[in-house]
């Protein structure tokens, strides 16, 4: 067993690194959680930096080179991530759909015209992608999609409606999720179609969160003509395509994670050494240090279990539902160190941003309020322990479920 | 990056899970429960014939110089089978301080005894007043001439009733600093007495010293420098004890999901339950990513640097061993009346997983010691 990277990783990394000092966005504070007012100035030095890192050689290590990759490891793609998550993560944010789904589905399911079209322009930046999988009865269920799409003269007609559909309103094109084929099982008759956002029909309208931002929208679809080549895999492909994406991404996903949580964790370490608690700093009280030494606890969790499952997926392992884990382990783990970390400011941690009294910005006050849709987003924590329960340990479905599948 | 059972350690813990299904079945856990020592000599010896006694020990002492995590393998399997027995004292701590701390003729006559199994050993650490605080060591080791006398008592000393030696960490006089001392239980002023713990399965004793004399030789280590050598021995039993946990909450785990599979309540099985199968799915959770993190702090005893060794046991312990308590409350949950009763084997588990909690440190001991890791 090793848990170390080789010196050639371990070189990568470092001139990585390096060269991110470097060549940060002007301007840009990593004491804040939020630089920028607008979603069409975050948009652009995403797409900005996103040139900058491909223009570097550090966009898509693991991609091939005909489609803009570096034909490098996925190692040195997640050393990437890695890098990126922990010193400028709020640089990715607009392009988490475009980075974490879009891409890998293209590169793994997308055809040969597909992938030349549309992962050099994901990689250096040009398009933003969004992601149209829920609607309004497709929740959770979210194989219970209704929105149609009917092939008519090499087009597919599109009507219905998206909801939660993030950063629908800064994005090029959507990973969207249609019924083709309504008399087919639920599961069976969905496909998967590549959407430009420009079309006649498409119209985008924001939905602002318990953070008072507006990072998600409602899609709705009208008549709108998606051409044909467009569909990946075949028809009724759609669920299979979303699943195998959604387990090689997760792994991924748990990696920058935990990159992340380690920095936060630094944050939230200096945060309770700053605040005082009867005249003393808190972290001198012994409730907050064992709440301190908990949410470490949780980012190792996270971080190791991410990185043998990293590990399993580079020795050749394919990814299966076990992958739930490590879903469950960043969502819920986020809560509990950004509810420790509000607890830790005591009456200080009712004020958000923006104030003489604001503590670390307002850092922890937005991310406990964000943390409340990591259980909800990219799978409910119970569908993922349903997935854990049905799928690993062989429990049995519970009877409607199973209904509908017999 | 490479995190995953070599060939040779899948073979270990195959070799393992035979020998526990076949020696050391439920029944014969039940009955070294009730017995005053805890275990069969027979047993022991062929424990000791599989080499497990021998696996950290150097070879040059007769042993297989083998890592913390090829030992964990097999301890992962121990922890499954609720294996009663003074392993853990012997082979963890120890055997652990002669090869840390011991000079070339205490390694001599102890290690290659103990690589055979003839020679049986225990650690005395903890103190009345310490409570979880293992590094708490008051008890007096007071140098007279070429000896040294030690008064005091110690408490929770695993199997001590049984130990043909004891490793003493007491608190060296006039003055301070932490000295290690080889203490045979029979000595002259010693008395053990096997305390009534929770879990059967591992017995525990109190050891109090009145006026204990102990020759200079059997000073284990240089005088007043016994913490570092301590410190050391202690993260890998902490990480020993992690893989015990993991291996009994895995086994937990599988009990709670397979009645889960067979009980019909309401005309269906209660797995299909979203309550009970939730439940089942934090379990196996748990477990998961508490293997990862024990990988991990084996590794880092093996391979890491110091602090990292030492960060990452206290993160394990803290995880490991609430995640085995956890899963053997729920697995009795999720059995219902069955799980409750004395007949039904998922209360050793609770009971190994309670002891294995509070055994070098509680999970709030280690969390606040990570922090104070983390303040440098």
């Amino acid at each position: 067993m090793d848990f170390r990277f080789t010196e050639q990783e371990q070189a990568f990394r470092e001139e990585f690194l390096s060269w991110l000092e470097k060549n940060l966005p002007k301007g840009w504070d990593p004491s804040r959680y939020r630089n920028y007012e607008t979603y069409e100035e975050w948009a652009r030095v995403h797409r900005d930096f996103q040139k900058r890192l491909f223009d570097a050689g550090y966009a898509g290590m693991n991609y091939p080179k005909a489609y803009g990759g570096q034909g490098r490891s996925l190692m040195e793609e997640v050393i990437v991530l890695q890098g990126l998550a922990s010193t400028c993560y709020e640089l990715r944010g607009p392009g988490v759909i475009t980075f974490g789904m879009a891409a890998p589905t293209i590169h793994v399911c997308g055809n040969e015209e597909q992938k030349k079209t549309f992962l050099p322009k994901i990689l250096d930046g040009t398009h933003i992608w969004c992601q149209g999988f829920s609607e309004p009865n497709a929740g959770s269920d979210v194989a219970n999609v209704s929105t149609r799409a009917v092939k008519e003269k090499g087009h597919y007609i599109v009507n219905g409606q998206k909801v939660w559909t993030s950063y629908a309103h800064i994005a090029d094109y959507c990973i969207l999720v249609v019924r083709t084929d309504p008399n087919a099982k639920k599961h069976k008759g969905l496909s998967y179609l590549l959407l430009d956002m420009t079309l006649p029909g498409v119209e985008v309208r924001p939905i602002t969160q318990i953070t008072g931002e507006h990072d998600f929208n409602e899609v709705y679809l009208e008549d709108v003509k998606v051409p044909e080549e467009m569909l990946v895999g075949n028809e009724g492909d759609g669920w299979r395509i979303t699943i195998t994406t959604l387990m090689f991404e997760r792994v991924i996903g748990d990696a920058t994670m935990a990159a992340l949580y380690e920095t936060n964790f630094k944050r939230m370490l200096d945060m309770a050494a700053q605040v005082k608690q009867a005249g003393r700093p808190a972290i001198e009280d012994p409730l907050v240090r064992q709440r301190l030494g908990q949410a470490y606890i949780e980012v190792m969790a996270l971080k190791y279990h991410g990185l043998r499952s990293l590990s399993k997926q580079i020795g050749g392992d394919i990814p299966g539902p076990e992958g739930s884990v490590g879903k469950l382990l960043w969502s819920e783990s986020n809560q509990r160190i950004t509810e420790a970390a509000v607890d830790i400011q005591g009456p200080n941690s009712q004020v958000m941003g923006g104030s003489p009294w604001s503590v670390q910005d307002g850092f922890w006050q937005f991310n406990f309020l964000r943390s409340k849709g990591n259980t909800i987003e990219a799978g409910t924590s119970e569908v993922q322990r349903n997935i854990l329960g049905e799928r690993v340990l062989g429990l049995p479905k519970d009877a409607s479920r199973a209904l509908r599948r017999s | 990056m490479d995190i995953k059972l070599s060939e040779d350690q899948v073979e270990i813990s195959r070799q393992a899970r035979r020998f526990c299904e076949n020696e050391c079945p439920m029944d014969y856990v039940r009955a070294m429960y009730e017995d005053e020592r805890g275990f069969e000599d027979t047993f022991w010896t062929k424990m000791a014939e599989l080499g497990w006694m021998a696996m950290r020990i150097p070879e040059a002492y007769g042993g297989l110089d083998l890592e913390l995590m090829d030992l964990a393998v097999v301890l992962e399997e121990m922890g499954r089978a609720v294996l009663p027995g003074p392993f853990f004292s012997t082979v963890m701590l120890a055997t652990e301080a002669l090869i840390e701390a011991g000079n070339e003729s205490q390694k001599t006559a102890y290690l290659s005894k103990m690589a055979t199994g003839e020679l049986k050993g225990t650690l005395a650490l903890c103190e009345p007043d310490g409570g979880a605080d293992i590094t708490y060591i008051q008890m007096g080791a007071e140098k007279r001439g070429e000896t040294y006398v030690l008064n005091g008592t110690k408490v929770f000393v695993p199997d001590a009733h049984t130990a043909d030696f004891m490793v003493v960490a007491a608190n060296t006089l006039p003055g301070q600093g932490v000295s290690l001392f080889l203490v045979d239980p029979g000595a002259e002023g010693v008395t053990v007495t096997t305390l009534p713990t929770m879990d059967g399965t591992r017995k525990v004793c109190t050891v109090e010293f009145k006026d204990v004399t102990v020759k200079e030789d059997d000073l284990l280590g240089a005088a007043r420098k016994g913490r570092e050598p301590l410190e050391r021995v202690l993260q890998r039993a902490q990480v020993g004890l992690c893989a015990e946990s993991i291996g009994g909450a895995r086994r937990a785990t599988e009990i709670a999901s397979e009645y889960a599979k067979v009980r019909v309540q309401f005309d269906q099985p209660i797995g299909a339950f979203q309550a009970i199968k939730h439940r089942c799915a934090q379990m196996f959770l748990e477990t998961e990513s508490g293997l990862s993190i024990l990988y991990w702090a084996a590794w880092a005893q093996d391979h890491g640097d110091a602090n990292e060794a030492a960060l990452a046991a206290s993160v394990a312990k803290a995880y490991c061993s609430e995640a085995y308590t956890k899963a053997a409350s729920s697995a009795i949950q999720v059995l219902g009346g069955t799980g409750f009763s004395w007949e039904h084997d998922i209360h050793l588990h609770l009971k190994r997983a309670k002891g294995n909690e509070l055994t070098l440190g509680d999970p709030a001991f280690h969390r606040s010691r990570v922090v104070a890791f983390l303040e440098g």
